[in-house]
């Protein structure tokens, strides 16, 4: 493996400025690196060569006649497959996308195109981010680095493989529920679920609009942080982005002490349905916090135990609403029916039949039962109630802790599988520490705690809304104190993957 | 049965829905232009198109008419609102969802003065103004007939996708008898006048601007509950609004009497026929499953904001006829004849312009109108207020008399220049020479003995009989005035 | 308006019931939690609202999930009170609002590049049934 891929980015990012390679020779052995091992990890759906190459060429011209560029110029970044990219196919890892090809530009896209961050492609999702497991995508499977028979997690499974399998240094994943945090503890990397509006979510292909989150992600926190100052931001095209400065994440996470930090842990969410392994990998992290001069505390959320109810009930809701254009009429998939009539009513019925798996269609029939006259305000009007309860239970948990953790999953990385064999309330119930951050609006972050039979754990920490630097000054640290107290978990990785 | 005893036998109650597009600059949601024209598919940007990831953004001037328009039609504006998705497929929807309001509207309660052609005043109980965006268009290719039925597909232009349209909901219009059908058009008329008062939109019917649901139940009695009613959509002309109401009412009585039920439908209207049809019946289908717009956050309109709006509101075309009406002393009846003769704004500027209301609304109905008629040309392309204002002018310093000013005023018509131009040109000016007029006078004198005894025994008005020659002799530039002071003073002194 | 008839001026809003939805005649405020059993022919209205064709496997598989996914989150009806406010958005913002100024818009062939199918600059979509 060349040693270019197993840089973080910050590393790769201090080298480009010191002249010590180019970017294109970076962005050649991910690329490189890409080819080698996509049979195997299946991270992307479009690897995007000369896109990238393009870019780095650009980069490295500007870097040697002197020009200003962007910190993490020249530094490859994968794209989720979600995020609409002009002129390049987005496909939301759905037949119903299958050929499309965008004719306007995300906000996000924009933002890495303008820092000049080399694409090398978009990666694979469970369709239109519906999955925990990756395994709901039209276009193949993500396997997981650390083992090959196991689920990366999703829906930002490709994203998170990419990093885990040292095909990219940086990923670009969304958070609706956990799609984030949930594959980044499933690999033994980091992901960040910001504040609701801190990065726009024009050109994003929406799941539900009221809890989707555009979410950085890395092989380290500073990392993350690096990608996060460089997409947030204020965006006129999004009409729930926050007006508010980007605050200095990169710095908050390098240069922050634990000594003296408050950490909530949530009762809630220790407990009752957890992996013994995951309860002890996250029990040892709190130690190493304590000895490292944090204070523990136990906080109480009453109600986030209906968190996942209500998330449920307002998730389909939005999803069975936002996905209502993909009827075969202006862009993407347009089925005729075998028999009967074809008229626009059929065909559209024909197309969605054809077009969406059927894990987006059960979503959309329970969404539109939640939403049907007669039952609005049974369960759309409760579940809403629910989210004020779970916002007014971490408001009143973060005055008294700086922030609040958890294990970011109740399991490590299932196998392939495992899924179908359970009930769809099952699978749900793995995504219960992560949901209350998204109906909440506030920030999460997921980093590995350690390891539980050779697969990565993941601790979560939640900030308050709008203060997603309390997560990054508790996140740096605490990265630093767990790998000075044992090994780096993505070193195992590393001599494992390059041993092969 | 027909309309006149349908409605003896029945109490019509009429509800309307008014749709208005804004004129604003660009759609409620994105910057794509709000234009009429260019060719399909180019007024678009990925919003309007519904493409995937595209996001929504509400249009600052498009609130501002909204809140222009309940003000004007007395709502109370909402201290906070929300759009809400009305969720439903149809190809001309880019999104299947149309952004609305539902049960937050930006402005509910109001009440519109409408008063019909005989000077009856009504007032229409306004429920909620409330904004929402319009669909795209089809055009439906194929087919024998050229409507929906039978035609093989349909082409679809997005550009009128996501213009905002404020809709205009009536409460149940009861009370109307036997003017139901009056009422609803003459109200829809009303509501275009405040629009274009407004200046909020174009407000052209013919256009599509302005368009008009109208619905209509029957009921035995002013007692009884409200019957079944129908909803006969895109109803685009004050003429078929009250074809449509007055054809709803004779067909639902009709049925009535024949003891039919009304059917709970949406029916379409035919302008050919003057008839509507049946279109489809309200169902279960019709569950739109509203949920507030999370792509869009609340609108809390300030209190600043909506008072700063309603100090800009214009004088309504209602309230200005009531303030003119007092102002200019002039009686109902006349208020209605200028109103109905269009002439009410070419009067005011006249007076504002320095004439009397009463030598304005005399010339303006009068000579003007004649004019107008005689050939066959709209008053405002005939003469501009500030032209009559100068000839009454004129009157008024004794330059010239009624007779006089209506020559002028026929050759200011024909252009041939200002009044007063015309006036010297045309060698048109009262006689001012006293030598000229006293001959004429003491002609005249001579000449009638009998009328100079009848003046000298106080019948005053027998000084009429000598003007007529003393006009003549002087080409009728003499001013009566003074002729009139001369005679009394020669028979007299 | 928008070819579909909305409710017209003597609503009240939304209409507040769906019998056919409901496979047991109760209280919107109970009767969910022990038995929200959906039955192959609710799936049915609802795969026909949201316009997906489906066989009768698919319903009656989709009817079992739906039932064990209520049957849990029914009990969201039971926890917070009408004194509890709704949440619409997680973050509380208002009037973001836009200047009036046309922006950057797609040509038509941009437009048209992804359609299944277009004719004259327009999509062209099959026949539309029932509605103007």
């Amino acid at each position: 493996m060349n040693e270019l891929t197993t840089k973080s980015a910050l590393e790769l990012a201090a080298g480009l400025k010191a002249g010590e390679f180019s970017s294109v020779e970076v962005t050649q052995a991910h690329l490189d690196r890409i080819h080698a091992t996509e049979a195997d990890f299946g991270s992307f759906i479009t690897v995007t060569d000369d896109l990238a190459l393009e870019t780095a060429k650009a980069v490295d011209a500007k870097r040697s006649a002197s020009e200003d560029v962007h910190a993490l110029a020249g530094v490859p970044v994968a794209l989720k497959d979600l995020i609409v990219t002009e002129g390049v196919a987005t496909t939301a890892a759905s037949k119903m996308l299958e050929n499309w090809v965008p004719p306007y530009e995300s906000t996000v896209h924009n933002k890495v195109k303008a820092a000049g961050l080399p694409v090398l492609g978009k990666t694979n999702l469970d369709e239109f981010a519906m999955g925990s497991t990756t395994e709901h995508s039209a276009f193949g499977t993500t396997r997981n680095p650390w083992n090959l028979e196991h689920v990366p997690g999703g829906s930002s499974g490709g994203a998170a493989a990419a990093l885990a399998g040292f095909q990219a240094p940086l990923s670009v994943g969304t958070d609706t529920g956990g799609s984030v945090r949930q594959p980044a503890a499933f690999t033994g990397t980091v992901g960040v679920k910001p504040t609701y509006g801190s990065i726009s979510r024009f050109g994003i292909i929406a799941m539900a609009s009221s809890l989707d989150q555009v979410g950085p992600m890395g092989r380290s926190v500073a990392d993350a942080a690096a990608l996060h100052e460089l997409l947030a931001g204020h965006d006129p095209l999004d009409s729930t982005s926050l007006p508010d400065p980007v605050a200095g994440f990169v710095s908050a996470a390098q240069t922050s002490d634990l000594k003296g930090k408050k950490l909530g842990v949530i009762k809630q969410l220790r407990g009752e349905g957890y992996q013994d392994g995951v309860r002890d990998a996250f029990s040892a992290a709190l130690d190493v916090a304590a000895a490292a001069g944090a204070e523990i505390v136990e906080v109480d959320c009453p109600s986030i135990s209906y968190a996942l109810d209500a998330y449920y009930l307002l998730m389909p809701s939005e999803v069975s609403s936002n996905l209502a254009r993909y009827d075969g009429m202006r862009y993407g998939l347009r089925v005729e029916p075998e028999s009967g009539p074809v008229t626009a009513e059929t065909v559209m019925s024909a197309t969605r039949a054809a077009g969406f798996g059927a894990e987006v269609k059960r979503r959309i029939i329970l969404g539109t039962y939640a939403l049907s006259a007669g039952y609005y305000d049974a369960y759309y009007g409760s579940a809403q109630k629910i989210r004020t309860l779970v916002q007014n239970d971490f408001a009143k948990a973060f005055e008294s802790c700086d922030v609040l953790v958890s294990p970011t999953a109740p399991t490590t990385a299932l196998k392939f599988g495992a899924e179908a064999a359970s009930d769809p309330m099952a699978l749900y119930l793995g995504d219960v520490a992560t949901i209350p951050a998204n109906l909440a609006g506030i920030p999460g972050l997921s980093l590995p705690a350690g390891l539980s039979d050779g697969l990565p754990v993941g601790f979560q920490i939640l900030a308050p809304a709008r203060e997603d630097v309390k997560m990054y000054e508790v996140a740096g640290p605490l990265e630093a104190a767990l790998e000075a107290s044992g090994s780096r978990v993505l070193d195992t990785l590393a001599e494992g993957l390059t041993t092969k | 049965m027909k309309y006149e005893d349908a409605i003896k036998k029945y109490d019509p109650v009429i509800g309307i829905e008014v749709h208005v597009e804004l004129g604003t600059a660009t759609k409620m949601f994105d910057a794509a232009p709000n234009t009429f024209g260019g060719g399909p598919n180019t007024n678009i940007t990925p919003t309007s198109l519904g493409l995937p990831g595209s996001l929504p953004v509400v249009n600052e001037k498009g609130v501002e008419y909204a809140i222009k328009i309940g003000l004007a039609l007395g709502c109370e504006i909402a201290e906070t609102c929300r759009f809400a998705r009305k969720n439903y497929f149809y190809p001309d929807v880019p999104k299947d969802f149309q952004t609305s309001q539902s049960d937050e509207p930006i402005a509910a309660e109001g009440s519109v003065e409408v008063e019909l052609e005989d000077g009856t005043m009504f007032t229409i109980p306004v429920e909620r103004a409330h904004m929402e965006e319009d669909a795209g268009k089809n055009t439906h290719i194929g087919g024998a007939t050229g409507r929906i039925h039978g035609a093989d597909h349909s082409l679809v232009d997005y550009n009128r996708a996501g213009v905002t349209l404020v809709e205009i909901v009536t409460h149940p219009i009861t009370g109307t008898g036997e003017r139901a059908a009056e009422v609803a058009s003459t109200y829809v008329r009303t509501l275009r006048d405040i629009f274009r008062a407004l200046d909020v939109s174009e407000a052209r019917m013919e256009q599509g601007n302005v368009r008009a649901d109208v619905n209509v139940s029957l009921r035995e009695s002013p007692d009884a509950p409200l019957g079944t009613r129908t909803e006969t959509k895109n109803v685009n002309s004050f003429r078929s609004i009250e074809r449509a109401v007055r054809y709803e009412i004779a067909r639902q009585a009709t049925r009535l009497e024949a003891g039919e039920t009304i059917v709970q439908e949406t029916r379409h209207f035919h302008e050919g026929t003057g008839e509507t049809s049946s279109g489809r019946p309200k169902s279960d289908a019709d569950d739109y499953r509203y949920f507030p717009e999370p792509d869009l956050v609340p609108l809390v309109p300030s209190r600043e904001w909506v008072e700063e709006l309603r100090a800009t509101l214009p004088e309504l075309p209602a309230q200005k006829r009531r303030r003119l009406a007092g102002v200019w002393g002039f009686s109902d009846l006349e208020m209605r004849d200028i109103v109905n003769a269009g002439l009410l704004e070419a009067i005011e500027e006249t007076v504002n312009a320095g004439a009397k209301p009463a030598a304005a609304r005399k010339w303006w109905t009068g000579e003007v109108a004649r004019l107008a008629n005689q050939k066959d040309q709209p008053t405002a392309e005939l003469v501009t207020p500030a032209q009559v204002a100068a000839l009454i002018g004129l009157i008024n310093d004794g330059k010239l008399n009624d007779k006089l000013a209506k020559d002028v005023l026929t050759a200011v018509a024909d252009g041939e220049g200002e009044p007063a131009e015309v006036m010297s040109a045309r060698n048109l000016e009262i006689v001012e020479d006293t030598g000229a007029l006293e001959a004429a006078v003491d002609e005249a004198i001579a000449a009638n003995p009998d009328v100079v005894e009848k003046i000298k025994g106080g019948k005053m008005q027998a000084i009429g009989a000598l003007m007529g020659p003393i006009m003549k002799a002087t080409r009728g530039q003499a001013d009566a005035g003074k002729a009139k002071d001369l005679i009394l003073a020669k028979i007299n002194g | 308006m928008l070819g579909q008839p909305h409710i017209g001026p003597f609503r009240t809003g939304p209409a507040k019931r769906l019998d056919l939805l409901t496979s047991k005649q109760t209280d919107e405020r109970q009767g969910m939690t022990e038995s929200s059993a959906i039955t192959p022919e609710q799936v049915e209205h609802l795969a026909s609202l949201s316009r997906i064709a489906m066989g009768e496997d698919e319903l009656k598989s989709l009817a079992g999930d739906l039932s064990t996914i209520l049957s849990n989150v029914a009990r969201v009806n039971e926890v917070a009170g009408d004194d509890v406010p709704a949440t619409s958005h997680p973050i509380a913002l208002s009037n973001v609002l836009r200047p009036d100024v046309v922006g950057e818009t797609l040509t038509s062939e941009q437009a048209l590049a992804s359609a299944p199918a277009s004719a004259d600059d327009k999509f062209l979509v099959p026949q539309i049934l029932g509605e103007e």
